[in-house]
């Protein structure tokens, strides 16, 4: 995003528009917005440290188009850049799944298939609807079905590969499960059909984990406080730091530009 | 003086321009001067690959004279996220002040979504001559597997493998070519 001017007395915790008092259709863009924004910097914190160059590039690149989707729809919510950078942590709605931290590569990899298919059946849906953000998502869409293509093949072939990557894939597939639940939960302004989502979402997370010879995970999709809530702006503890990194350049040189 | 919409050329926040001054239903054919200076936007190079001008591939969507001489430009991205979008407005306003344009507004629109199939017959040629391999046209909706054979634009070859599923930009997959050994790009279908 670019830094656009701002009064250098802009007090750094500018509230942002709270989706209490915003139509219904800026809360979806915030918390479509805030999916993308967040999940685009994870990725982006793969750069010099990916497996290989290729990854490297790839997983910057599957960036880069979250960052392009993030612009949109935050730009439908209010101002991108103090939506991005000056808001505190309660404030954001994505969720919990995408802020999660990379781990190792097949970690990465399992957070990727569990968003992209579910990311891809939501713009789907969308673009098919007359909402406002329906031409976001008719683009993204196209985007999208690369990130799972991305994504499911590298489950396939690390979780059918040496016994080493498969037990990292089952790792990664595990661990996030418990996240994976909120995808369903219901956001003011998406008018979708959630449980054909949650039902095709399914479907296929558990055909793809199959041909990789990996376990769908059992454990329940959310539980207690710690899945569930970043739609209402509850957060993990690494949201926190992550964010602090995000936004301590622009907040540090109010109104820096390039 | 060059205008540009508040958010311009910040780009890709098409929904967040001004209401565009919208003719009804059919749009008037373009007069002459309107035609005139479609062909010189269209005429601007694509800044990442400039062998392809934009109207080759297919992003520049319509370019409006007002009564009162202001020049309204609709540009699609071809990704959402694409950065190249921002010195492709640049590269218009230029060459329309160039030619007596100052008055110019270039939008970012979304809608109907760019895609591959966007792109023109000499513009598809070009991308092969510049080592390129061209999308292949949709048969029907979605994704084309990425198994389908790709020709390698170096030696004709059908016998190419994908390397890896994004290159150098978002917009191109990186293959190998079997036959001559030579890596190349290849325009993703989208």
């Amino acid at each position: 995003m670019t830094a656009t001017p701002m009064p250098p007395t802009a007090a750094p915790s500018a509230p942002a528009a709270t989706p209490t008092d915003a139509p219904a259709v800026h809360t979806a863009a915030l918390a479509l917005g805030d999916d993308a924004l967040v999940l685009s910097h994870r990725l982006g914190e793969w750069a010099g440290h990916a497996p290989v160059l290729e990854e490297e590039v790839a997983l910057a690149n599957i960036a880069l188009d979250l960052l392009g989707q993030a612009r949109v729809l935050l730009s439908l919510a209010g101002d991108e850049d103090e939506l991005a950078y000056l808001r505190e942590e309660r404030a954001f709605r994505n969720l919990q799944l995408v802020e999660q931290p990379n781990g190792d590569f097949a970690h990465t990899i399992a957070r990727q298939l569990y968003f992209s298919v579910y990311q891809n059946l939501m713009y789907g849906q969308l673009a098919a609807t007359e909402s406002a953000l329906a031409p976001l998502a008719a683009k993204a869409v196209k985007e999208v079905a690369y990130h799972q293509d991305h994504a499911e093949q590298w489950t396939l072939r690390l979780g059918d590969g040496t016994a080493a990557s498969h037990e990292r894939m089952q790792h990664g597939v595990d661990a996030l499960w418990r996240f994976t639940g909120e995808m369903f939960g219901p956001v003011a302004g998406l008018d979708l059909d959630r449980d054909a989502l949650r039902e095709q979402w399914t479907a296929r997370v558990t055909d793809v984990l199959g041909k990789a010879t990996l376990t769908v995970p059992e454990g329940p999709q959310s539980g207690a406080w710690t899945a569930g809530a970043g739609r209402e702006g509850l957060h993990t503890e690494p949201f926190g730091r992550m964010l602090a990194e995000m936004q301590h350049l622009h907040r540090s040189h109010p109104g820096a530009s390039w | 003086m060059v205008t540009t919409a508040p958010e311009a050329p910040s780009a890709a926040a098409g929904p967040k321009a001004p209401p565009a001054p919208t003719e009804p239903a059919a749009a008037p054919a373009p007069t002459a001067l309107e035609a005139r200076l479609h062909a010189l936007a269209g005429s601007v190079p694509d800044p990442e690959l400039p062998v392809l001008s934009l109207a080759e591939l297919g992003v520049l969507r319509s370019l409006r004279v007002s009564d009162t001489g202001h020049v309204d430009v609709e540009l699609t991205p071809t990704y959402t996220g694409c950065p190249a979008i921002e010195a492709m407005s640049a590269g218009i306003e230029q060459v329309l002040r160039e030619h007596g344009r100052d008055d110019v507004t270039v939008r970012t629109v979304l809608s109907p979504a760019w895609s591959t199939d966007d792109i023109s017959a000499e513009g598809r040629r070009k991308l092969a001559e510049f080592g390129i391999a061209p999308p292949r046209p949709h048969a029907a909706d979605g994704v084309v597997p990425l198994t389908l054979t790709v020709r390698c634009p170096h030696c004709g070859s059908t016998d190419t493998e994908l390397l890896s599923r994004f290159s150098s930009t978002a917009c191109k997959a990186l293959r190998r070519c079997v036959t001559c050994r030579e890596p190349f790009d290849h325009f993703k279908e989208l």
